[in-house]
């Protein structure tokens, strides 16, 4: 099984040279601590900063410089601040090459609920509402199941959705897969996780077609 | 013309319950502390505040909540706040939560002379229930409008005497787009100066968007997450 910063390390593979990329709070994160050392990235944070730097020393710190996680952060060469208004226009006109995000759940249609649970919580969409509707790539960041061991990969959403159609891929403690017109395809297997242990986590349509590798870093 | 008033308390004078007030700032950055600290005093009550967050439990609108000022709260997240989640599960509290791209471009609208638009965010959601949707080459859409609000409060970094303003680092966010939304916008600044002290070339909001400015004093600026490497 992956742990969380094995997610992300997976997940950082997908990045690719000139990528803009917009990555949401917890899992997703982390993903900027493994952007490899040979491509440039540059990180967008919805509050209005393009070219997030890594956290400040304690002499750095500075209250008006935050990530949308309201994590202080830093700037690097080149980086710049712009309203909010600027900030949605780079993610709906589709600026933003790669968005990860966290999700309580996701159909195999790639629908993504990560917003509400009625009568008990209600934090908000934040800008996750306007990065689903807009961005061409989302991957989901995600344990296979909650804390009661139920799936959060099914056939039918039983949240409030967030977003319809729009999840490509979900990288799981368990396994990656692409979410297409058939369902979950099961793509790669975390080391020592089968294809039964999968299945039985997975309640929504899942392909497995031929030999699964296992996921290298 | 002087804009210019000695306190948060000279600079809500108007302000009266049932008002719509726009606030300035994400999480706490960049929110308009002296101003909020002013409304807490007054007790002006059953406000409507459209802000991206309702601060935390003691400190931003945190306040206003705990006092019970305010009637409705339109924001885009409100996860840090948990006196607001109780007064929202008890139904004390009415909230009207929106995509943060469409808050930010309702203000914008509001204050770009733009009474609607057409976003995609939210589209098949609980968001888009009652609200037109259309297609446009081949993707759906709903429409959204633009703000309605009495007053805007925002805070900035540096404004002259003339209500130009200078914002800092990420404490921008809704800050200029609230600034020129408000039919009323009261303007908190850090350093106030004289107008020709500022470079007009660095100058986020015109002053034409400003009715009133002064000098905060006692910035705490709170950081929410405290985070070093």
């Amino acid at each position: 099984m992956l742990t969380k910063e094995q997610i992300a390390q997976r997940i950082a593979k997908e990045l690719k040279d000139g990528y803009y990329v917009n990555l949401g709070i917890g899992i997703p994160t982390l993903v900027a601590n493994f952007v490899p050392s040979d491509i440039d990235v540059t990180l967008q944070s919805e509050n209005g900063l393009l070219g997030m730097g890594p956290f400040p020393s304690e002499e750095e710190i500075d209250a008006d410089l935050i990530n949308a996680g309201k994590q202080t952060v830093t700037t690097l060469p080149g980086s710049v601040f712009f309203d909010s208004a600027t900030s949605f226009a780079m993610i709906r006109s589709g600026r933003v090459d790669l968005t990860v995000l966290g999700a309580m759940e996701v159909n195999d249609k790639g629908d993504i609920a990560n917003w509400k649970i009625p009568g008990k919580m209600v934090k908000g969409m934040g800008g996750a509402m306007d990065l689903v509707a807009s961005a061409q790539n989302i991957i989901v960041a995600m344990q296979h199941t909650n804390r009661a061991g139920e799936s959060k990969l099914l056939k039918e959403l039983s949240l409030p959705v967030t977003g319809l159609g729009c999840v490509k891929k979900v990288v799981t403690n368990l396994c990656v897969m692409d979410v297409t017109e058939r369902g979950f395809e099961l793509k790669e297997l975390a080391l020592g996780v089968s294809v039964d242990e999968v299945k039985a986590a997975t309640a929504g349509t899942l392909i497995v077609e031929g030999d699964i590798p296992v996921i290298s870093f | 013309m002087n804009k210019v008033v000695q306190n948060a308390a000279e600079a809500i004078a108007g302000i009266t319950d049932g008002m719509t007030l726009m606030l300035g700032g994400f999480g706490l950055c960049g929110i308009p502390e002296n101003t909020i600290n002013a409304l807490v005093k007054s007790g002006v009550k059953n406000l409507t505040c459209i802000s991206n967050n309702a601060g935390v439990d003691d400190f931003g609108i945190g306040l206003l909540l705990q006092s019970k000022q305010v009637k409705k709260m339109i924001s885009s997240y409100v996860g840090e706040n948990a006196e607001f989640e109780r007064q929202l599960l008890s139904g004390e509290l009415e909230v009207e939560l929106l995509p943060q791209g469409t808050l930010a471009e309702r203000c914008r609208a509001a204050g770009a002379g733009i009474p609607a638009f057409f976003t995609p965010a939210g589209y098949g959601t609980e968001v888009a229930e009652g609200k037109e949707v259309r297609e446009f080459n081949g993707k759906q859409y709903i429409m959204e409008k633009a703000f309605e609000s009495d007053y805007a409060l925002v805070k900035a970094w540096k404004g002259d005497t003339d209500g130009n303003l200078i914002f800092k680092a990420t404490a921008r966010n809704f800050n200029p787009l609230m600034a020129m939304a408000g039919k009323i916008t009261i303007a908190e600044v850090e350093e106030l100066v004289q107008p020709g002290e500022l470079d007009p070339n660095f100058i986020h909001t015109s002053s034409i968007f400003v009715n009133r400015i002064f000098q905060g004093t006692d910035y705490e600026k709170r950081i929410e997450q405290r985070t070093t490497k």
